[in-house]
C-alpha cells in the first residue's frame, strides 16, 4: 500500500541578543559553567523577571519575513514543571496569544514551489544544561544556558516527505541567519528542531497517529530519524499494529528511535498567565520600525540575483547562501560590470578559502576591489587565468593588491611571439621522441608541449599564444 | 517615628541609645515577634545616623529603628519567610524598599516573624512558632504580618514594613492596635519580596499612627525598573497635614456590615464612620454586588499563583535538600514534604488543583472573570464615592489556636481585607475602637489607585480627633 507522510516541524531558534530573555546576563556560547548567571536566570527567591526588548523586536522581524500576523498584545505564560535544569520549577513561554500566528514559508522541493503554514511562533527562555559527570556518578547543573531568548516556530502538518522537511529547515535557518537572530548552529543547540510525524493511506483524509520526535542534533539526524520514524509507523501499520502516541528519542548510536520513558512525558503544564510581566503591547509604529530595518529576504535576493545580472539559478543559490557572500558579490559587481565572471571566482576561490580558514568574508583580505582588480588583469592580458589563482591565493594570505604582486614578482605574461617560439623550439630539440609520435597523430600530446613551456615559463606564457606556436611549429 | 526624631533632635537622645533600647527590649520579648536580629548592622547604621543627625541633618527618617518583615530580602541577613525550607538562605541582594530605607538612613533591627510564606492570618505558622498579641498574649497578632505589628504595638521596633496578599499588613495592624497600608498594586516594588501570589502580593508600612505610615510609604514608594509590575510615573510625596474632610464623600458598603461581624466591631466602626461625619465628610450607601464571591475568587487565584511560585523550593540550588532520597523524584519529594508546613501544602495542592488539565476553564479562568467584575464594581462605587470604609475584620483578635482546625472559617475572616488585593486598590487600617475585653479595633479605609494621599490623608485628620492609636498595651515593658 501506498501511504501519505504527514510532518510537522517545531524549530527551537537560540536568539543572537546579547542579554538574556529576563536579566542582563551574557548569552554568550561556550564560557565557563554558571558564570553567565544571576539571581533573577537561577531563580532565587524574590527576584523578578524584566523583559528584554530586542526578543520581541527578533519575534517580529521574524514574523514579517514569514508572513505572520503580529498579536498586538502579547501576554507570558508559565509553563510548570519539575526538572533540575528549571531554575524557577516553571518556564516563561507564550502560551494563548504567540508573538506571530498565520504565517509561512516558501520552500523549494524538486524545482517546485511549496507553501508551509506557519502555525505560530513564540517567545520563551531557554533551560540550564545537566551535565551526568561519569567519574563522580553526580549530576551538575550549567546555568549558563538559562534564560537565553528562544523563538518557537511551529509549522503546520503540511509537510509530505523527508525532502520537504530538509528543505523547510534549510529555508528556516538561512531566514534567521538573514535576519541576524539566529546563528543556525545546529550541533551547538541554537537551532533545535522536533517533529511531529504519522502517515496514513493514500487517500485518507483522516490523520494517522502521531508521535513526536526529538534528540536530532544536526540536518542529518533529522533526515534519518524522520526516514526511520517513517517506516517504523508503515511497518507497524503493514503488520496489523497500531502506532502509539508517543515521544521518541532518536539514538544517533544505534540509527533507531526509541520510546521516552512515559513518567517523563505524562505531564500537565499547567499553564497560566505570568503575574510577574505585564502584557507586551505592539503597536503599529513598533511594527513599522522593524519593517522599514527589514533586509532583503533570500528568496528575493536569489530572484533578484537571476533576473538583474543574469546569473544561472545555481549561481544565485550559492551566491545568496549568506548574506554577507550576496553583499560581497554586489560590491564586486558595482566596481565592475562583469557578474558571471565575479560569480566564478567567487564561487571558487572565495567560498574555498572561506571554507578552509575560520574567517569570514568580512574579515578577508582579498577586499572586493582586490578581487576586481585582478579579474581587469586577466582581461586586460597582463596576467593568465592560471596565474591569478597563484596572484588570489597571495592576497588571501598577505592582503597586498594584486598589482604590486605581479610586479614584485614579475608575474606579466609573456606575449611576445619571439621569445615564446625560441622557447618552444628548444622543447622541440629536446624532445625528439614525443616530436615524432606527435606527428605520428597523436596530437593528445600537444598537452605536454604546452606543460614544457609552462615550466620554462613558470607558468607566465600567454596559453593561448603558446598552443598557437606550438601547433605552427610542429606542422613544419 | 516623629516623636523618635524629634527625641533625636530636641532632647539630643543618640539613635545609638534608642537602637540599644530596642535591641534590649528584643532580648526579652515573650512576643516572639523577631526571627532574626541584625545587631552589628542595626548598630553601624545607628552610627552613621548619629553623625548626620549632628551635622544637621532634617531627614525625619535618620536613625529610627524599623523592622522588616522575614519575607522581604535583605543583603547578608537571613531571609527565612519562616519556613524551614529557607531556613539557610541569606540573600545576595536587597530588596527595593530594603535599598530605598537603608538609603533614607533608617536602622534595621531585624527580621519579624509571619506565617509561613504569609500563608495565614493568625502568625501560628512560623517555623519558630507564634507571635503573641501584646494586648492579651493569649490572642493572636494577626498575620501573616503578625511579627511586624507586634513589634510595633509593643515599642520594639519605631515602625516596620510588612506585606499584604490578602489582609497580611491590615488584618494585624488592626488585632494589634496599630495603622497599616496595603498601597496600590504597583506604587511599592516587589522586587526583592519573596513571592506568595505575585499579583496580590504588595509591600506596605506599619507604624503606630498614620503620619508614621505615610512618612515610611513616601520612602519605600516609587517606580523600579526591576519590577515589571511597577507603574512608572511621578509620585508625589504624600502630605503629612491631615485631609479636610468637608465635601468628601464616604461610601459605605451595605455588604461590609453583614452576617458575621462581631457587635463591637460593628459599634466601633459606625463610630469611627460618625467622626468622619463630624468632620464634615458626607455619607453615601454604596452597593458592592460581587465581594461576596471575593474569597473564593481569592483563594483560587493566590493559591494557583502560589503553587508555581513555591515550586523553585526544590532542594537543588539553594535552601533544605532532602537527603532522604535515591533519586531525582525522592529528593523533590523529601525536600518539600519535609520543608513546608501543613498549610503551605495544602496552599500549593489547591492551586495545583485549580490550574489542572480539565479545571482550569472553570477555576482559574472563572475565579479571573470574576475579579474583573469586582474592579468593576469598584470603579463603579468610586464614581459616587471618594472613599470607602469598614471594618478591616469581622472580629478582634482570636485565641492564638481558636482556629487552628477550621482553615475554612479562618479563610473567610479575610472577606473585607481580600477586596483591595483582588483590585489592586490601596487600603488603610486605623484603630477606631476596643472591645468590651480592652481589644483594639481596625476599620479600613479604600481609595481609588494610586490615592493613598486620601486615605493617609483622611487617617491622619482622623487620628488628629481620636486618641485610639496613641492608647498602648498594658504590659509594656519601655
Ligand atoms: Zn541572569
Amino acid at each position: 500500500m501506498e501511504y501519505d507522510v504527514i510532518i510537522g516541524l517545531e524549530v527551537h531558534a537560540q536568539l543572537l541578543t546579547e542579554t538574556k530573555i529576563f536579566c542582563s546576563c551574557s548569552t554568550i556560547f561556550g564560557d565557563k559553567p554558571n558564570t553567565n548567571t544571576c539571581p533573577v536566570c537561577i531563580g532565587m527567591p524574590g527576584v523578578l523577571p524584566v523583559l528584554n526588548k530586542k526578543v520581541v523586536d527578533f519575534g517580529i522581524k521574524l514574523g514579517l519575513a514569514t508572513n505572520c500576523h503580529i498579536s498586538k498584545t502579547n501576554i507570558f505564560a508559565r509553563k510548570n514543571y519539575f526538572y533540575p535544569d528549571l531554575p524557577k520549577g516553571y518556564q516563561i513561554t507564550q502560551y494563548e496569544n504567540p508573538l506571530c500566528e498565520h504565517g509561512f514559508l516558501d520552500i523549494n522541493v524538486d524545482n517546485t514551489v511549496k507553501r508551509i503554514g506557519i502555525t505560530r511562533i513564540h517567545m520563551e527562555e531557554d533551560a540550564g544544561k545537566l551535565i551526568h559527570d561519569l567519574k563522580s556518578h553526580r549530576s551538575l547543573i550549567d546555568f549558563n544556558r538559562a534564560g537565553v531568548p528562544l523563538l518557537e516556530i511551529v509549522s503546520e502538518p503540511d509537510i509530505r516527505s523527508t525532502a520537504e522537511a530538509y528543505s523547510y529547515l534549510m529555508e528556516l535557518r538561512q531566514l534567521l541567519v538573514y535576519l541576524e537572530i539566529c546563528d543556525g548552529n545546529m550541533e551547538q543547540g541554537s537551532f533545535r528542531c522536533d517533529a511531529n510525524v504519522s502517515v496514513r493511506p493514500k487517500g485518507s483524509v483522516s490523520f494517522g497517529i502521531r508521535t513526536e520526535l526529538k534528540n536530532m542534533n544536526s540536518f542529518r539526524h533529522v533526515q534519518r530519524a524522520l526516514d526511520y520514524e517513517i517506516n517504523r509507523h508503515i511497518g507497524i501499520i503493514e503488520s496489523g499494529g497500531n502506532v502509539l502516541p508517543e515521544t521518541m528519542l532518536w539514538d544517533a548510536v544505534s540509527n533507531t528511535t526509541q520510546p521516552m520513558r512515559t513518567k517523563e512525558e505524562s505531564h500537565d503544564y499547567r499553564y497560566f498567565p505570568e503575574p510577574d510581566l505585564i502584557p507586551v503591547v505592539v503597536d503599529d509604529a513598533w511594527i513599522e520600525e522593524i519593517e522599514k530595518r527589514l533586509p532583503e529576504l533570500p528568496r528575493d535576493k536569489r530572484a533578484r540575483f537571476v533576473n538583474v545580472y543574469g546569473l544561472p539559478e545555481y549561481d544565485a543559490e550559492v551566491l545568496t547562501q549568506s548574506r554577507s557572500v550576496a553583499d560581497y558579490f554586489e560590491q564586486c559587481v558595482s566596481l565592475l560590470n562583469s557578474p558571471k565572471e565575479i560569480s566564478n571566482w567567487i564561487m571558487t576561490e572565495v567560498l574555498r578559502v572561506l571554507k578552509e580558514g575560520s574567517e569570514d568574508i568580512k574579515t578577508l583580505k582579498v577586499t572586493p576591489e582586490m578581487l576586481v582588480s585582478m579579474i581587469r588583469l586577466i582581461n586586460d592580458g597582463t596576467i593568465s587565468g592560471k596565474i591569478a589563482k597563484d596572484i588570489f591565493e597571495e592576497m588571501a594570505t598577505t592582503g597586498r593588491s594584486p598589482e604590486l604582486i605581479v610586479k614584485e614578482k614579475g608575474l606579466v605574461q609573456i606575449t611576445d611571439e619571439d621569445i615564446l617560439k625560441d622557447i618552444v623550439r628548444e622543447i622541440i630539440e629536446n624532445n625528439p621522441k614525443e616530436v615524432d609520435v606527435y606527428k605520428k597523430g597523436k596530437v593528445q600530446l600537444l598537452g605536454f608541449f604546452v606543460g614544457q613551456v609552462m615550466n620554462a615559463t613558470k607558468g607566465k606564457a600567454n596559453p593561448r599564444l603558446t598552443n598557437k606556436i606550438i601547433r605552427e611549429m610542429l606542422k613544419q | 517615628m516623629l516623636d523618635i526624631a524629634r527625641r533625636f533632635r530636641v532632647d539630643n537622645i543618640s539613635p545609638l541609645d534608642i537602637t540599644e533600647e530596642i535591641l534590649q527590649g528584643i532580648k526579652q520579648d515573650p512576643l516572639n515577634a523577631y526571627i532574626t536580629v541584625d545587631e552589628t548592622g542595626a548598630r553601624n547604621a545607628a552610627k552613621e545616623a548619629e553623625e548626620e543627625i549632628r551635622q544637621g541633618s532634617d531627614n525625619l527618617l535618620l536613625g529610627v529603628p524599623v523592622a522588616i518583615k522575614d519575607n522581604i530580602c535583605t543583603k547578608g541577613v537571613s531571609t527565612t519567610c519562616a519556613s524551614n525550607i529557607l531556613s539557610n538562605f541569606v540573600p545576595t541582594y536587597d530588596a527595593h524598599v530594603v535599598e530605598k530605607l537603608k538609603n533614607s538612613g533608617v536602622v534595621i533591627v531585624g527580621k519579624t516573624n509571619m506565617d509561613e510564606f504569609a500563608m495565614g492570618s493568625t502568625t501560628t505558622t512560623s517555623k519558630i512558632g507564634p507571635t503573641k498579641n501584646p494586648w492579651d498574649i493569649t490572642k493572636t497578632p494577626g498575620g501573616s504580618s503578625g511579627g511586624s505589628a507586634a513589634a510595633v504595638a509593643a515599642d520594639l521596633c519605631a515602625a516596620s514594613l510588612g506585606s499584604d496578599t490578602g489582609g497580611s499588613i491590615r488584618q494585624p495592624a488592626s488585632f494589634c492596635g496599630i495603622t497599616g497600608l496595603k498601597p496600590t498594586y504597583g506604587s511599592v516594588s516587589r522586587f526583592g519580596l519573596v513571592a506568595f501570589a505575585s499579583s496580590l502580593d504588595q509591600i506596605g508600612p506599619m507604624a503606630r499612627s498614620a503620619r508614621d505610615v505615610a512618612i515610611l510609604y513616601n520612602a519605600v514608594k516609587g517606580y523600579d525598573p526591576k519590577d515589571s509590575t511597577s507603574v512608572a510615573m511621578k509620585y508625589q510625596p504624600t502630605s503629612l497635614d491631615g485631609l479636610d474632610m468637608r465635601g468628601i464623600r464616604v461610601g459605605v458598603p451595605g455588604a461590609f456590615f453583614g452576617e458575621g461581624l462581631s457587635t463591637d466591631v460593628e459599634k466601633a466602626v459606625k463610630d469611627g464612620i460618625s467622626v468622619f461625619k463630624e468632620l464634615g465628610a458626607e455619607i453615601v450607601d454604596i452597593d458592592l454586588a460581587y465581594i461576596r464571591y471575593g474569597v473564593a475568587v481569592y483563594y483560587i487565584v493566590a493559591t494557583a499563583e502560589a503553587s508555581s511560585n513555591l515550586a523553585r523550593y526544590d532542594g537543588v540550588r539553594y535552601g533544605l535538600r532532602g537527603n532522604n532520597a535515591d533519586d531525582l523524584i525522592d529528593m523533590y519529594i523529601d525536600t518539600r514534604s519535609s520543608g513546608f508546613n501543613i498549610e503551605v501544602k495544602r496552599r500549593i495542592m489547591l492551586g495545583t488543583y485549580g490550574l489542572s488539565a480539565g479545571y482550569y476553564d472553570q477555576y482559574y479562568r472563572k475565579a479571573s472573570q470574576v475579579r474583573t467584575l469586582i474592579i468593576q464594581d469598584f470603579a463603579k462605587a468610586f464614581e459616587v464615592c471618594d472613599i470607602i470604609i469598614g471594618p478591616t475584620t469581622p472580629t478582634p483578635a482570636f485565641g492564638l489556636y481558636e482556629m487552628i482546625d477550621d482553615p475554612l472559617s479562618l479563610y473567610l475572616l479575610d472577606i473585607y481585607t481580600i477586596p483591595a488585593n483582588l483590585t489592586g486598590l490601596p487600603a488603610l487600617s486605623i484603630p477606631c475602637g476596643f472591645t468590651k475585653e480592652g481589644l483594639p479595633i481596625g476599620m479600613q479605609l479604600m481609595a481609588p489607585a494610586f490615592r493613598e494621599d486620601i486615605l493617609l490623608g483622611a487617617g491622619i485628620s482622623f487620628q488628629d480627633h481620636t486618641r485610639f492609636h496613641e492608647k498602648r498595651p498594658q504590659w509594656n515593658m519601655m
